[in-house]
This record gives structure tokens, C-alpha cells and sequence, in this order.
């Protein structure tokens, strides 16, 4: 053994132990290195980051009832909500005052909208007291019952004083279809009221289809790319990568303008007898224009990771499974295809994923029955402007996404695929 | 011998039609008749390929890069079609047959080990294909691991073997079906000197232990002369010369294949006189020398002379006896020497060809030349074979 491995420690000649003098190094390196990324980390920081967090939090976040009933709240705290008893006249005066001053400041609305999330009806009892409030004489409990009759149930009570923590499950609950009963239990919604579950199923099965169907089409393409001579690939290159070249609106409305019961498609079918004028096929609005238009849209996305993984397969594999006795698809299917599965696997997890988040297509050509989540995520940030709940079914989106990822790191391992 | 070695100089493609007789039907096992092989349809790779393999033959194909021997062995294999002409196995034409019903074992130069497969996975590929039980297979994987000596090593993946490890597999799996006939692409072209050599035994000893037919495909020349039983010698689509290694070595029949193979010194001149067995040439320098005619047209007709390195003699002096012998001498001049241990190459300047290497070897009883020195030198006329210019 030499002496300075004898010590336990490596040294360099002058006496400094190897690993502080490498450690110092490339300290230098690094830190340029950094220095070159900083933009970028920055704006990851505020363009990816910080609004994930963002939705993560509002998600649950439960400001409204803590916020503006803050007086109701603390007359809360002794109440039990089991007694079967309403509370007493104190409540009902620190009920008043917060009801006056949310009206005098504006933010008696977000309080009713968010109570009328849980219940129904909560909106006109917290504007019309919040209005009769103001000119409020004790006792408060009659002129409250008299403003509105929600103040003499139990319910209602309940319901504030359930609400009145800073963090809620009732958006992740509202996004499944599901609500706390007045009792504190989980429940489903009423069945008419259910729309989420089935939105969700609707589209993980119409991305699963999208990205089955963008592999079936993609993959002899992928194939002719990587195989055909180059002045005939780079040709089926440039068709293929021509759609990004166009406005994604502008491909989704040509699709409306061929699949519309007066469109190209439907014209030419009736034109040439195959389907009667009166029976036109009805091909977009629905799921099929979804799918249809989206399968082409996503279709790029499936065939550069499939044909950058077949490139990287020299044909000598298929040339040694043919003279070894394999028939052409026994080969493929033993050799060919097992080496293309880690760009099946990226591609489908890119075009599932893409799919999943998609929403202008949808929207466009998708009618009422062809939706996606993502379009009530729209809805719920735009129209009915719940953004608690828009948080909480995009958050679950991003869960599922992450879970999908997960699966396929820990099935084919992300290392095995290179892009490019 | 002589039998042996047929010239083939270019073919006009309308001649080269001719069916040839196929009397030897009953030993020649693999045939190529008049194979033509364009990929462009502008210019031909392969020119009227004649070859008759024989039974248990180590059949070698050499030649520079770009001569398509590839493209031959591509359409035995069958995953090219010749664009004329017919292959023949065991007296069957074959150009119709896919090539997974045509029994060929085949060795590619990159091995094409299937990497989603372990070695044993790889060498069953075939077996399974072939509907063996499984018991079969188990034997046949065994044994053709133990053929190649890697008997322990048939749970990896082919990315963890080394470059000679993944030959030897690359090989069994051509054999473990046991074809009649094995292809081999430049199956040793990605090794280092000593794993090649290693290998050009362990193919010798295998194809000895079998006595399967195997067609190889090389640009060294060296491992063409100690592996095959006949060589052919490409160049252009054409063959220049198909002959056993010695015969090749000893009377190349054209210029081209006495460049190719070995070491050789070229003299170029005009025939002035036939002798029978030999001819007298003038060099483009003024001497005269006296040769072996192999591939020359009558007087007047230009040749390249070619000339073995360790045919040339160094004579002691003029009186030296072993000179007699030598019925052509020159004086010549010493222009540098270089020591390889067991012989030296010297460089020497003599009828006006300064390029001119002669090897002495490194043994008692030989001259010490320096550079220089004049010295006489001298070859015999047998040795000295006039060829195409
Ligand atoms: N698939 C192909 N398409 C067109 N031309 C080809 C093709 N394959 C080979 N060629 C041409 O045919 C000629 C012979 O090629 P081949 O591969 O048979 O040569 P080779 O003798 O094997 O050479 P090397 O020693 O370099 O492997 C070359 O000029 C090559 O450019
Ligand atoms: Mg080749």
C-alpha cells in the first residue's frame, strides 16, 4: 500500500487531500455553467414554477368564510354543531356586523358565491342580510331570521362553521362529484348533478384511442422515414412536419369544413351515391370530430420519437432474423418491434399527455358530447369564474400526468429513449 | 494448379450470357452463373460473377473496398437480387427463395446480436423459428456456446461482451442451426490484431470440426491467404482471379492481383522477343530483363513486370556462385535500409526504379547493407512474371 492511501486519505503532492483540491476545481466551472442557465431558471422559476405552486394552493385554499366572517367565526367556536341547538344572540350580532362590513367593502359576493359552492341558496341569504344588515337593530337574531329564513337552520350554521378553517377539500370533492354532507360525510352529488367523473373518463379513454390511433398511423411512416433513401425521407420529413408549419386553429377549422354535414366529405359521399343527401354523416361535434381532428393534430408527436428510436436500428437486425429462418413478420414482431417500444412508449406517453391537456380542438370540433376536462377548466376560469375549482381539476390532471410519467419511468425507463 | 486459376478479364456483358456446362453439377454445391447486379440501372457493381463453390470449401472473396463483394454475398443471402444471372444451391436455383427459407447462416460485420436478447436468447432465435422442442434447443444453445468457449456466458446481453466475445456469439448463432452454408461479412473487421488472429483460427478449427461451406468476405489479404481453400480476388464487379492462396501468391495471373496480394515490385516495359518459356522485356529505363510471360500480347505489346520482395538475391560480388543460377543481374544502389527484426527491407535503386524492395533475412551468411552501398542483385526469370500492363 502507498502512504497516502495508508492514511485513509488521498493527497495531492502538496499535502491537500484530493477531494477539496477536485471540489475546488471545478467550483469555477460550475458556477459559470450556472451563471449560463440563470435565465433560464429564472424564467422557469416564474413561468412554470410559481404558477404550479399557484394552482396547487388554490386548489384548497378556503379564504372566503376566515376572511370575512372572521367575528362569526370566533362566536362560532363554542357553538357544537351536534347540540341541535341554533347559537346564541351573540352569533347572530357578530353575524350582522360582518355581514355590514363585507357589504360596505364589496366582498360580500366571493363570501355567497363560495357559500353557495356547498349550498344552494346561500347566495341570496348572504346578499339580502348583508343588505338588511346595514340599518340592523338588536335583537339581530329576529331581523336576520327576518332577512332571510337560512339563519334559523341548523344547516347553515354548520356549513359556516365547517368552512370556517383556511384550507378546504370541498373543490377536490366538487371536482369528482362528490360534496360533504351537512353531517361532515362524503357523498356523491345527486346523479343529475354528476359531471366530472364522467368527463375525466371521457378523456383518458378518447386520449388513449388519439394515441392509439396516431401509432397505428405513425408507426410504417416512422419506419419509412428511418429506412426509405434520404432524398425520399427528407421529402416524407418535410410532409410531416408541414402541419407545424400552419396555425393549429387553422387545421382545426379546415377539419370543421371537411367533416360538416355540408362539408367536403359528406358533399363528395352524396355526390358520388354513397349516402343519401337527407342522411349525411354527422362527423364532428361529437366525439369522432375530437378524435379525427386531434389524432392528426398529434400525429407529429408520435412519429419523430418513433423514427428517431428506428434510425438508431441498423437494418443488419432484420437481415440476421431473415437468415436465421424468421418469416418477415415473426421477425419484426421478435426483432424489429421490441427495439422500437422505447419510442412507442415515448411517443405515446407524449401524444396521451399533450392529449390530455388539450383544449381549443376540443372545443372547436368537439360539440357538446366530444369535451374534455380541460374545456370546463376554461369554463371555470372564464365563464364561472370558480378558479378554486378550476385549481383542483387541473391539479388532478397533474397528478394523473405525474402518475402516467411514474409508470412508464419505472416500465421503460426514461434513459432508454433518446430524442434525436 | 493451373486448373485451378481462371482469369477472368472484363466481360462483355452480351458475351458473358453463355450458359457455361454444368457437368460438375454433383460437387459443386453453390453456384454463381453469371451474376450481374446493378443498383442504379446505370452502372453494373457486379460483372458476370462465375463461381462454383464446392462442398466443405473455405471460399474466400478479397478485394479493395467498393469491388462488391458485399453485394455478392448479399444476393447468396438473398437480400439482394441479382439483376441478372442465376444462383444456384445444391443444383437448385435460389433467386425466387426469401432468404429465412434459404438455410444460410450468415456472420454481419457489426455481428447483429440482437440486443433485447441474451446470448442464449439470441442463439434459441433460430431454433425456435424452426419449431425445435424445447429440450432441443436447450442442447443445441449448449453446445454451440461450448463450440466458441463462452459456455458461461449465456445469460448476458450482447452489450456486455467484449468485441471478440460478441464475435464468437455472432458466429455460433450462424452455425447452431447447423446450415450447410455459412456467410461471413467481414466478421473480424472490428477487432484488434491479436483477437483477429485468434479468430482466424477459431473459424479455421471450426469450419475444419463441421465441415460446413463457408463463404467469407475480407479486404485483408493476409487473413484471406491463411484462412481459405481458394480465394477470388475482386476488383470491379469482375474477378480477377480465383486460385488457391499459394497459386494466387506464387503466378498472379494480372497485374492487379500481384498488387493486391503481398508485397511485389513493379517494372514496366515493352516485350521485344518470345522465347517459349520466356520473353525478353525492355524497361522504359533501357535494361533489358528476361521474364515469365503470364498475360502478355506479342512483341511490341507494353507489360508490368512483378517481382516478389524475397525473390531477389543480393549477390556477393560478381563471382558469387549463387548467381549462376540467376539469369538476370544488375548493379544496384542501396537507398535505405529498415530493421523488422527477423528480416530487413531494404529499398534499392536498380533499373531506374528507385521504389524497388528486396527483404534479406535477418541470418547469418547476409549482408549487412547500409545505405549507399553498390551492390549487384539477381532474380530468376521464373520468378519474374510478366503480366498486363
Ligand atoms: N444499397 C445500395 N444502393 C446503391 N449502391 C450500392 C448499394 N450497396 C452497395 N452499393 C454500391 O455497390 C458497390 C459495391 O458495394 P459493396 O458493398 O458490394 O462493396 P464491398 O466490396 O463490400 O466493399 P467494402 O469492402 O467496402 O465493404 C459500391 O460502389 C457501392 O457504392
Ligand atoms: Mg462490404
Amino acid at each position: 500500500m502507498s502512504e497516502s492511501t495508508s492514511s485513509g486519505v488521498l493527497t495531492t503532492a502538496d499535502g491537500v487531500p484530493l477531494k477539496v483540491s477536485l471540489r475546488r476545481a471545478v467550483r469555477r466551472s460550475r458556477f459559470k455553467a450556472l451563471l449560463l442557465v440563470a435565465p433560464l431558471l429564472l424564467f422557469l422559476g416564474i413561468a412554470f414554477v410559481m404558477p404550479i405552486f399557484d394552482m396547487l394552493s388554490r386548489s384548497v385554499a378556503n379564504p372566503e368564510v376566515p376572511t370575512h366572517l372572521s367575528r362569526t367565526v370566533a362566536a362560532l367556536e363554542d357553538w357544537d354543531s351536534q347540540s341541535g341547538e341554533l347559537p346564541d344572540e351573540s352569533t347572530y350580532a357578530a353575524l350582522a356586523t360582518d355581514l355590514a362590513e363585507g357589504h360596505e367593502n364589496r366582498a360580500i359576493g366571493r363570501l355567497s358565491s363560495r357559500l353557495n359552492y356547498e349550498q344552494s341558496g346561500m347566495r341570496s341569504a348572504i346578499m339580502r342580510s348583508g343588505m338588511a344588515s346595514r340599518t340592523m337593530e338588536p335583537p339581530y337574531k329576529e331581523g336576520l331570521l327576518e332577512a332571510h329564513e337560512a339563519w334559523g337552520q341548523l344547516e347553515t350554521w354548520r356549513l359556516i362553521k365547517r368552512e370556517s378553517s383556511p384550507y378546504t377539500m370541498s373543490y377536490y370533492l366538487a371536482a369528482v362529484d362528490m360534496k360533504l354532507s351537512p353531517e361532515g360525510a362524503i357523498v356523491d352529488v345527486a346523479d343529475n348533478q354528476k359531471i366530472y367523473q364522467a368527463l375525466f373518463w371521457r378523456t383518458f379513454w378518447m386520449s388513449g384511442v388519439i394515441t392509439l390511433l396516431t401509432l397505428v398511423l405513425g408507426f410504417p411512416i416512422a419506419y419509412l422515414l428511418a429506412n426509405l433513401p434520404l432524398r425520399k425521407s427528407n421529402l416524407l420529413m418535410i410532409l410531416v412536419l408541414l402541419p407545424f408549419w400552419t396555425s393549429l386553429l387553422v387545421r382545426t377549422t379546415t377539419w370543421i369544413a371537411i367533416l360538416q354535414s355540408q362539408g367536403v366529405l359528406n358533399d363528395m359521399m352524396v355526390a358520388l351515391g354513397v349516402i343519401a343527401d337527407d342522411a349525411r354523416w354527422q362527423m364532428i361535434h361529437n366525439k369522432l370530430g375530437t378524435i379525427i381532428a386531434m389524432t392528426h393534430i398529434l400525429l407529429p408527436f408520435m412519429i419523430l420519437p418513433l423514427y428517431s428510436v428506428m434510425k438508431t436500428i441498423p437494418s443488419s437486425y432484420m437481415h440476421a432474423a431473415r437468415s436465421l429462418g424468421g418469416k418477415p413478420f415473426l421477425s419484426f414482431r421478435r426483432v424489429y418491434f421490441p427495439l422500437t417500444i422505447p419510442g412507442i412508449a415515448a411517443g405515446g406517453i407524449l401524444v396521451f399527455i399533450l392529449s390530455i391537456g388539450y383544449y381549443i380542438t376540443p372545443a372547436l370540433v368537439g360539440g357538446q358530447s366530444g369535451r374534455f376536462i380541460t374545456n370546463y377548466i376554461a369554463y371555470h376560469m372564464q365563464t364561472s369564474l370558480n378558479w378554486g375549482l378550476a385549481a383542483a381539476i387541473a391539479s388532478i390532471l397533474l397528478f394523473v400526468v405525474i402518475i402516467f410519467y411514474l409508470v412508464f419511468n419505472r416500465l421503460i425507463g426514461v434513459d432508454k429513449v433518446k430524442l434525436g | 494448379m493451373t486448373d485451378n486459376s481462371a482469369p477472368i478479364g472484363e466481360v462483355d456483358p452480351e458475351l458473358a450470357d453463355v450458359e457455361r456446362p454444368t457437368n460438375e453439377q454433383d460437387d459443386c454445391f453453390a453456384r454463381f452463373v453469371n451474376v450481374q447486379k446493378s443498383y442504379d440501372g446505370v452502372e453494373l457493381v457486379v460483372k458476370a460473377f462465375n463461381l462454383d463453390i464446392n462442398k466443405g470449401e473455405f471460399i474466400t472473396l478479397l478485394g479493395p473496398s467498393g469491388s462488391g463483394k458485399t453485394t455478392c454475398l448479399m444476393m447468396m443471402a438473398g437480400f439482394e437480387t441479382p439483376t441478372h444471372g442465376k444462383i444456384l444451391l445444391k443444383g437448385q436455383p435460389i433467386n425466387d427463395l426469401p432468404p429465412h427459407k434459404r438455410g444460410i447462416g450468415m456472420v454481419f460485420q457489426n455481428y447483429a446480436l440482437f440486443p433485447h436478447m441474451t446470448v442464449a436468447e439470441n442463439l434459441a432465435f433460430p431454433l425456435e423459428v424452426r419449431h425445435f422442442t424445447k429440450e432441443q434447443i436447450k442442447d443445441n444453445v449448449e453446445r454451440a456456446l461450448s463450440m466458441v468457449r463462452l459456455e458461461d456466458f449465456g445469460d448476458r446481453r450482447p452489450a456486455q461482451l467484449s468485441g471478440g466475445q460478441q464475435q464468437r456469439v455472432a458466429l455460433a448463432r450462424a452455425l447452431v442451426f447447423e446450415p450447410e452454408l455459412v456467410l461471413m461479412d467481414e466478421p473480424l473487421g472490428a477487432l484488434d490484431k491479436n483477437l483477429r488472429e485468434e479468430m482466424q483460427y477459431e473459424i479455421k478449427r471450426i469450419h475444419a470440426s463441421l465441415g460446413v461451406t463457408m463463404i467469407y468476405v475480407t479486404h485483408d489479404q493476409s487473413e484471406a491467404l491463411t484462412m481459405s481453400d481458394r480465394i477470388a480476388v475482386f476488383n470491379d464487379g469482375v474477378v480477377q482471379q480465383l486460385a488457391d492462396p499459394q497459386t494466387l501468391y506464387e503466378s498472379p495471373a494480372n497485374a492487379f492481383v500481384a498488387y493486391f496480394i503481398g508485397e511485389n515490385n513493379r517494372l514496366v516495359g515493352d516485350v521485344i522477343e518470345r522465347l517459349g518459356e520466356q520473353c525478353k522485356v525492355r524497361l522504359d529505363g533501357g535494361d533489358t530483363v528476361l521474364a515469365k510471360p503470364v498475360a502478355v500480347g506479342g512483341i511490341g505489346s507494353r507489360t508490368t513486370l512483378s517481382l516478389r520482395p524475397e525473390r531477389v538475391t543480393v549477390l556477393h560480388g560478381a563471382s558469387d556462385p549463387r548467381g549462376d543460377a540467376l539469369d538476370n543481374r544488375f548493379s544496384a544502389k542501396v537507398q535505405e535500409v529498415i530493421y523488422l527484426g527477423d528480416h530487413l527491407r531494404t529499398r534499392i535503386a536498380v533499373c531506374g526504379n528507385e521504389e524497388f524492395i528486396i527483404k534479406t533475412p535477418n541470418a547469418e551468411g547476409h549482408y549487412a547493407l547500409r545505405p549507399g552501398q553498390e551492390i549487384e542483385v539477381g532474380w530468376a526469370s521464373g520468378d519474374c512474371h510478366a503480366l498486363d500492363a
